[in-house]
């Protein structure tokens, strides 16, 4: 149920629907007997950052690992760019993968390889360039990320802001259509966050590439998505520009940007009476 | 009533078990001939399975000719007939304990590595950041670390053989004074090309076998620590328990 700024989730969505990359369509999708969504719709437009967020256990990693055809849903569509990801075969949902690029929360850089090499893997997986333009190639990437002097370490030597800017120049290193960041800013100094954030807001504005970014921090979506989704019950709670949600009149929507310890979700996972209980015991 | 529903959960957990592995095994197969042409990948896992764990192998395969060489010695002594100790010694690690206790070894040294380090794969996203690269892992991770693995085996057994049998000779000819010539003329007349067969043999069912069982724990591996702890625990088990019951079908085969 979308409501107060934008009372349709239809109306809130920034582009008409030809512009929108990523279509979600009544997805319902459940785990072990668990609803996790329950009529879920929203659109991503092409070359925007959409923010995508809700409180914790809502289902936003979930989210992305349907958008990425890396489970499927139990009722609905997922459309990339008009193709229902759910239906493809392997090698086609492989194929649509090289459109797409992921940043993990903790990097996932293969730990066996140097900085320079996890940048080059999908360049030596996928191309048969000469190994002087992938190394070209590899140390613009390492460049726009600020990290080539870092080209030679390992990935057990940096630290969790220079390995999420070395998983975002692996991403780039395929110059994908769309970029998704799930949670980029968790675990991170404000420096890094600062320097995370630019380099999402630089990737988009430079690239023209679409971004999808996963994450709590209120704070640094308001100043970076151009719109945002608020999921909780399964649905999308509100959507549009998080600035102008801030009076929303869905109580979650308020409970999540304003941080409020009790409300919808509630401080207290659900138990019997604590004063029978505690007799109960005593008994 | 209790133990039929167990027995029955027992029995479907088991056959549920057996039908994963061989789904995995199918989709392993299939990648195979992708893997086998970057032989560059390979080569490194032949090195981390099968040279990393020549110490431990060679160092083992010593003691246990050298024990083999003392029970040996002392119970041909009393039949008078030491002289064959190099015929018991050979046959004895040529046929049986060289294939089974390098698969053993091999499962604790190698296989355990192999399914830790695909399970922390696992855990830490690596195997899904693959995946999301548009690099299927089973081609690119889990097939080159098999037949590595499967390459190593055989020749590992080789070697824990050949230590073994100096070992033996180590103990024999050099500690209780067994004729030398006596020693070694008797293992080649009596050791035939049939036996050989036997441990290479053995040594490639085992090598098969161990390495299967390490990627299908470790690339199924829950992604917690718990879950990584308990696909290590369950490749030195099965491997184990697998190892022993196929030395016996084989041993049974080809007697």
């Amino acid at each position: 149920m979308v409501s107060a700024v934008s009372t349709d989730v239809s109306s809130a969505q920034p582009a008409a629907a030809s512009e929108s990359l990523i279509e979600i369509r009544d997805v319902h999708y459940s785990v072990g007997g668990r609803s996790i969504f329950s009529g879920l719709n929203l659109s991503i437009p092409r070359g925007r950052i959409t923010a995508l967020m809700g409180p914790s256990g809502t289902g936003k990693t979930t989210l992305l690992r349907l958008v990425t055809g890396q489970i499927k849903p139990t009722r609905g569509e997922i459309l990339f760019d008009g193709i229902n990801v759910s239906t493809l075969k392997t090698r086609e949902l492989y194929a649509l993968r090289r459109r797409m690029g992921m940043l993990f929360q903790n990097g996932a850089l293969l730990t066996d390889m140097s900085v320079f090499e996890n940048v080059a893997f999908p360049l030596r997986e996928h191309t048969d360039l000469p190994e002087c333009l992938i190394r070209n190639i590899v140390l613009t990437k390492l460049q726009a990320v600020g990290l080539r002097g870092a080209a030679q370490l390992m990935p057990a030597e940096l630290s969790g802001g220079m390995n999420r800017r070395v998983a975002l120049a692996r991403t780039m290193a395929t110059d994908p259509e769309v970029l998704i960041y799930d949670e980029p800013f968790t675990g991170l100094d404000p420096i890094s966050m600062g320097m995370i954030v630019r380099l999402v807001r630089h990737m988009n504005a430079a690239l023209g590439i679409t971004s999808i970014v996963v994450s709590h921090d209120v704070h640094e979506l308001s100043g970076l998505s151009d719109t945002s989704y608020i999921i909780a019950g399964g649905k999308v709670a509100a959507a549009g520009k998080l600035n102008e949600l801030k009076g929303h009149q869905s109580e979650i929507v308020n409970q999540f940007l304003n941080g409020l310890p009790d409300g919808p979700v509630p401080f207290h996972y659900p138990a019997a009476d604590y004063q029978q209980q505690l007799l109960a015991d005593s008994e | 009533m209790k133990i039929v529903r167990e027995l029955a959960d027992s029995a479907g957990d088991f056959t549920a078990a057996v039908g994963g592995v061989t789904l995995f095994l199918g989709r392993l197969l299939g990648q195979i001939p992708a893997a086998l042409l970057r032989p560059s990948l390979i080569v490194a896992q032949v090195h981390n399975t099968g040279a990393l764990s020549l110490v431990i192998i060679m160092t083992c395969a010593l003691f246990v000719g050298a024990v083999l060489g003392l029970l040996g010695y002392d119970t041909l002594l009393r039949f008078g007939s030491e002289d064959a100790l190099g015929t018991v010694g050979a046959l004895g690690l040529v046929k049986e304990l060289g294939p089974v206790v390098t698969a053993l070894l091999y499962a604790g040294r190698a296989g355990t590595a192999l399914a830790s380090e695909l399970g922390l794969m696992r855990a830490t996203d690596q195997l899904t950041a693959i995946e999301m690269m548009a690099v299927d892992p089973m081609r690119r991770v889990v097939a080159p670390r098999f037949i590595g693995g499967v390459i190593a085996m055989p020749l590992l057994t080789v070697v824990f053989i050949a230590i073994g049998i100096f070992g033996v000779q180590l103990v024999g000819v050099q500690n209780f004074g067994v004729d030398s010539a006596s020693f070694w003329s008797q293992m080649r007349a009596s050791v035939e090309l049939n036996d050989i067969a036997e441990g290479v043999i053995k040594g490639c069912v085992f090598g098969l076998a161990c390495n299967l069982i390490a990627v299908y724990e470790g690339y199924n591996a829950i992604p917690t620590a718990e879950g990584v702890g308990r696909a290590t625990t369950r490749t030195v088990v099965i491997s184990a328990v697998l190892t022993l019951m196929l030395d016996y079908m084989i041993t049974a085969v080809m007697l």
